[in-house]
């Protein structure tokens, strides 16, 4: 079992994140994380899945997605080969006292704090894995009270970009009548 | 979702003329399949100005037609080197109308062909090189030629559990070539050595060419494997034991079906025994004339499925076996046969027993009988039932009468016809691969398994 990062162009209508989570329910594929949101174009949306499994599966997995009406390219993105982050926002226990300590840990994560009273502060970070797990395993000690963490997004390195090699959209001609011979 | 190849909510009235464009886009190419449109009642309701799309865009749904050249070369070479090769086809070849592609492949090639239960009727099952339907209740021949081939040459099967027995015991001498229009198939239950993704008809097409081209270099000798499987083939036909207490043999009735109807008619069939022996005791020569619900184990299928047929092909006689407990599921429908002029034929292969789960009691469950009795043949009377949705209703229990019985009903065609063969309880569908076993262990009848001694393999 390996974990691997799929950037998947779906087409931005209802129902397609209920065909995608049907399909890896109903296939017992196990997403690690989802994430989805709009891409440069309007009519498309991109989800970013992170799966954990053999690269046997990885291949039906892909295929399947594939097979969505609705779904127009799909492709791995490999950890070298593409920049990866998550968000996180945790409320951590929080007091004067300690506030130094927490500063320290911030600035070594690059880390920022976007709330705070009394006694608690929200933290706002952004990275990879490693680096959002090591953060946390870091403010432990404070106390973590609430923490909520988006799925991972990613992105191709370089100039490239996956629309650019999405096939087009090519139109199917229709017959004016409406009584298409669809038999092709 | 599971089940439609697509589907649709349209909530908008002016989506509907796109929303019924792409549906039957979608359902008639490609992997055919069904797509459902669902029209919310409220856009029922609403007007709008009719205007049929001019075109279609769909940026995620791209079937691959044409297969890759190289693919082609590559599957040619490695069946011009193969010493044992199978031609192993499934529905998908129905699909595509490729048919009489596969007639010109198999008879350039001279190899066996094994047709799955959705592809009878693909390939004659009078042609020399017919083996009949591998599987779970296949012939000796069709499953042993798969498992000591060196290549499968798959055109549009999937390789499923009721083929190949135990995965991981099956054919594991041989190469695989696979050859489907949807790539979600290839390599998903076994490794293909030569994927080839294309629409049947022109991957047979371009293979028949590139085969020939290979041939013109050299061929391998069949001869000693052709040799092989002819005397299994031959030592272990299809057959059944008449019930030694006199009552009617189901085998015998779908046999009888067959011979007197032959093979221009329309044979459908429901879930369980009847289908399977509808499967191996019809005979089968045209495309298109068996149909049922394959994988999908849809009980209750025939009636409906009949009548459907009936519509599409008026002229063509229809029959429907059917099993008692499938017939119990969907019967009504044959007062729309009856109200619609559909006049179609159904034997009820009435056995009192939901009989394949029944036999698998019998077999693995040391026979206790749970939920498989349907207590009576004559309760319901399918006569009365017949008669009373308008149709004619007739009823066979004595072997002698079988043939006058389906002369009759063939000569009905005015009204639907419904026969109640009531056939004798404990008959059982042989050869069988035991479920989860390796097609190594078929058993051609009870604790019988073919003499391997005997057989140069």
């Amino acid at each position: 079992m390996s974990t691997h990062t799929l950037s998947v162009l779906v087409e931005n209508s209802p129902g397609v994140l209920a065909r995608v989570a049907g399909l890896f329910s109903r296939r017992a594929y196990n997403i690690d994380s989802l994430a989805v949101g709009p891409t440069e174009n309007p009519d498309i949306s991109r989800m970013t899945i992170v799966i954990n499994v053999e690269s046997h599966s990885l291949e039906q997995v892909i295929r399947q997605l594939d097979k969505l009406v609705n779904v127009i390219h799909i492709a791995e993105l490999k950890l070298e080969e593409s920049v990866q982050a998550e968000l996180l926002l945790v409320k951590i226990s929080a007091t004067s006292k300690n506030k130094f300590d927490v500063d320290a840990v911030l600035e070594t994560y690059d880390a920022s704090i976007v709330d705070e009273d009394s006694e608690s502060l929200t933290i706002e970070a952004t990275g990879d894995a490693a680096k959002i797990s090591d953060l946390l395993n870091a403010l432990e000690r404070f106390g973590i009270r609430e923490l909520a963490q988006s799925g991972l997004v990613a992105i191709e390195r370089g100039s490239g970009s996956l629309a650019d090699r999405t096939l087009s959209t090519q139109s199917i001609p229709t017959a004016d009548s409406g009584q298409a011979d669809y038999q092709n | 979702m599971p089940f439609t190849k697509h589907n649709y909510l349209v909530t908008d009235p002016k989506d509907i003329p796109k929303a019924i464009a792409e549906a039957f886009y979608i359902a008639s190419s490609g992997r055919p399949g069904p797509v459902l449109v669902d029209i919310a009642k409220d856009a029922l309701q609403k007007e709008t100005d009719f205007e049929w799309p001019k075109q279609l865009t769909l940026p995620g749904y791209h079937p691959q037609i044409e297969p890759e050249n190289q693919a082609i070369k590559d599957a040619a070479a490695l069946i011009a080197q193969s010493l044992k090769p199978v031609l192993y086809v499934g529905g998908g070849v129905m699909k595509a109308n490729a048919t009489k592609e596969l007639m010109q492949l198999a008879e350039l090639l001279g190899a066996p062909v094994v047709t799955t239960l959705m592809a009878l009727g693909s390939f004659p099952d009078s042609h020399p090189q017919h083996y009949g339907m591998p599987g779970m209740h296949g012939t000796v021949g069709a499953v042993t030629a798969l498992q000591k081939a060196d290549l499968l040459i798959t055109l549009g099967a999937r390789f499923d559990d009721r083929v190949t027995g135990k995965l991981s015991t099956f054919a594991v001498n041989a190469k695989v070539i696979h050859a489907d229009i949807d790539p979600a198939e290839i390599g998903k239950n076994r490794f293909a050595d030569v994927p080839v993704v294309g629409d049947l008809k022109y991957t047979i097409a371009a293979l028949i060419p590139a085969l020939k081209a290979e041939f013109a270099k050299g061929r391998a000798d069949l001869s000693p494997w052709l040799a092989a499987m002819n005397k299994l083939r031959a030592t272990y036909p299809l057959g059944y034991d008449l019930p030694k207490d006199g009552s009617l043999s189901p085998q015998y009735v779908i046999e009888r079906i067959s011979a007197i109807t032959g093979p221009e008619a329309i044979y459908v069939a429901g879930v369980g025994q009847h289908q399977m022996w509808a499967a191996q005791f019809v005979k089968y020569e045209n495309p298109r004339t068996w149909l049922n619900s394959g994988g999908l184990g849809t009980m209750g299928y025939a009636v409906p499925a009949a009548m459907g047929a009936k519509v599409g092909a008026p002229d063509t006689t229809v029959w429907a076996i059917d099993g008692d407990g499938c017939f119990q599921m969907t019967n009504q429908e044959l007062v729309t046969c009856a109200l619609n002029n559909i006049p179609i034929k159904v034997a009820i292969i009435n056995n009192e027993s939901l009989g394949m789960v029944r036999q698998w009691q019998t077999l693995f469950y040391e026979g206790r009988y749970s939920n498989t009795s349907l207590e009576s043949k004559r309760v319901p009377d399918f006569v009365k039932l017949a008669d009373a949705m308008g149709c004619v209703g007739l009823t066979c229990d004595r072997m002698e009468d079988v043939d006058a019985i389906i002369k009759k009903a063939n000569s009905i065609n005015d009204q639907p016809v419904v026969v109640d063969f009531r056939v004798f309880r404990d008959a059982m569908v042989w050869p069988m691969v035991a479920a989860g076993t390796s097609n190594d262990d078929i058993m051609i009848a009870r604790e019988l398994a073919p003499d391997w001694d005997s057989q140069e393999l």
